[in-house]
């Protein structure tokens, strides 16, 4: 929803923080049930951050998740998909050349990493995603990583 | 490598210096990444002017040439645009292909918009195998403002991981996958930037991005507003930006008012403050003030710390780029190579 979307970016400080507490135990349930369960509810844990993400950000279940990094604001939400933005085409009342009713998800993703304590990870640049892995979750490939305290793997083929 | 190292290897004699076809590519400088006519102007420390071609709505190749010699004598570089505004025209490749024929040196423009990163890979070898030496990654306008409003718009990659694409080509010599190339391809590689819309204050974040991303110079969008690019340039300069990267800023020429404001309205990213275009409607002779505002505008801008060059677009006024660099006087007497049309052997292969 967009004005849930607008809150999120607006309260990012808040929701990094709530990231940074809820996110390990996130991460051992789901190394915990994998380990028992295998692959066999990776469909109702994909649903699940879908319908959470889908409800506070507009998630667009890309598969590579960055919103910690940018902001809060989820760049695939972007009618162009630029992970690196924005264009050079913002109107000059900041909304999206694209669609003149959204705001620009790169004017809220810069303003949003202003409040984060993190924030500062929007100057690097991230690699356009992996389009594999549309659809599928990154909490499951977080969990999946052997390393606890992983961040997203970068591309396998990639390796820039 | 830093700028200023590099300034001291291009000396200014070799700046013009040919093969004995013109088609060939110059023997490439020590420090250089291409074997270009534009990379030597910039490192060598002159002021830089670029234009723009309209690639044709045709399959002549004579075409693509009568436009460029409109340019002759007056600029460094021809960017040639990749479908811009969305619309379809002959491709940026081609264009180029044709150019470098006579020894002119374009720019390619690659947007991200009608190609994903297997496209793009192939195409960027292929032009440096046809000779051409620069780039430009863009992310593109959307396809909702071309003709084509149905097609599927693919940026698969956007303009910063385009140019680091392009850097890993030819620093790395091997593609995105990892699989070698026998031979990188040489280029000089650039970007784009908009420090004239919102986020304002973080444009220069973005400049830097994309110079992390492996960006050696960068043409920006039109600029109508220069206290504006002041603050910008200022901020730049500061972060020391200027020092890794050769800045061009790009200026316009106005026909009329109308036209202006239908820019500012229609054309994604355009931003022209009310007092240019009254300026214009308040004119006697429009056509005129849109050139003489263009001009005052280089001469300003070519004094703005951190400014390499500047990068004239003039969409249907192309005849008058030659007239707005020769009055604005940027170019201190240097007259930028061009071909000899008399010479009927140009583009010849022996």
């Amino acid at each position: 929803m967009y004005k849930v979307r607008l809150w999120s970016v607006r309260h990012s400080r808040f929701m990094e923080r709530l990231y940074n507490g809820v996110n390990p135990a996130i991460l051992a349930t789901l190394r915990g049930v994998t380990k028992v369960f295998g692959t066999k509810l990776d469909k109702p844990i994909t649903s699940m951050e879908a319908g959470l993400k889908g409800f506070l950000f507009d998630c667009q279940m890309c598969g590579n998740c960055q919103l910690s990094k940018t902001g809060m604001s989820c760049p695939m939400n972007c009618p162009k998909t630029l992970r690196n933005g924005p264009c050079g085409g913002v109107r000059a009342n900041g909304m999206c050349e694209v669609k003149p009713d959204m705001k620009c998800v790169w004017v809220l993703a810069w303003d949003g990493a202003e409040r984060m304590k993190g924030g500062d990870a929007i100057h690097d640049m991230e690699f356009s995603g992996d389009h594999r892995d549309k659809g599928k979750s990154t909490w499951l490939k977080l969990a999946r990583d052997s390393r606890p305290d992983a961040t997203v793997k970068p591309m396998q083929n990639t390796n820039v | 490598m830093s700028k200023n190292q590099l300034d001291q290897s291009g000396e200014v004699q070799d700046v013009e210096r040919l093969g004995t076809n013109p088609g060939d590519p110059l023997p490439m400088l020590d420090g250089h990444v291409s074997h270009g006519r534009f990379e030597r102007v910039l490192r060598a420390g002159h002021f830089a002017v670029t234009t723009e071609i309209a690639p044709p709505d045709s399959a002549d190749p004579d075409e693509v040439l009568v436009r460029a010699a409109l340019f002759d004598g007056h600029v460094d570089a021809i960017n040639a645009t990749d479908g811009s505004g969305a619309h379809c025209h002959m491709s940026s490749l081609a264009v180029c292909a044709i150019l470098t024929r006579v020894g002119y040196s374009p720019i390619l423009q690659i947007s991200c918009r009608d190609r994903n990163r297997i496209s793009i890979q192939g195409d960027t070898l292929g032009a440096a195998a046809l000779g051409v030496c620069n780039v430009l990654t863009l992310s593109g306008d959307d396809v909702g403002a071309g003709d084509h409003p149905e097609a599927k718009p693919v940026f698969d990659l956007d303009s910063v991981s385009l140019t680091k694409t392009l850097r890993i080509l030819r620093d790395e010599s091997r593609f995105l996958s990892g699989r070698k190339l026998d031979l990188p391809p040489k280029l000089f590689i650039g970007s784009s930037i908009n420090p004239f819309v919102p986020p304002i204050k973080n444009r220069v974040d973005q400049l830097a991005k994309k110079i992390n991303a492996g960006a050696e110079y960068i043409q920006s969008q039109y600029c109508f507003d220069v206290p504006m690019l002041k603050d910008f340039m200022a901020r730049a300069v500061d972060m020391g930006l200027t020092e890794k990267c050769y800045i061009l800023i790009g200026v316009g020429v106005l026909p009329s008012a109308r036209t202006a404001s239908w820019m500012r309205d229609n054309v994604p990213g355009v931003h022209i403050p009310d007092s240019v275009i009254a300026r214009l409607k308040g004119a006697e002779k429009p056509l005129r003030e849109g050139r003489n505002i263009c001009v005052e505008l280089m001469q300003e801008i070519k004094e703005i710390e951190g400014v390499s060059g500047l990068h004239v677009m003039a969409y249907r006024q192309e005849k008058w780029v030659g007239d707005v660099v020769k009055r604005s006087g940027v170019l201190e007497g240097r007259v930028p190579w061009s071909p000899d049309h008399s010479d009927t052997t140009i583009g010849t292969v022996s």
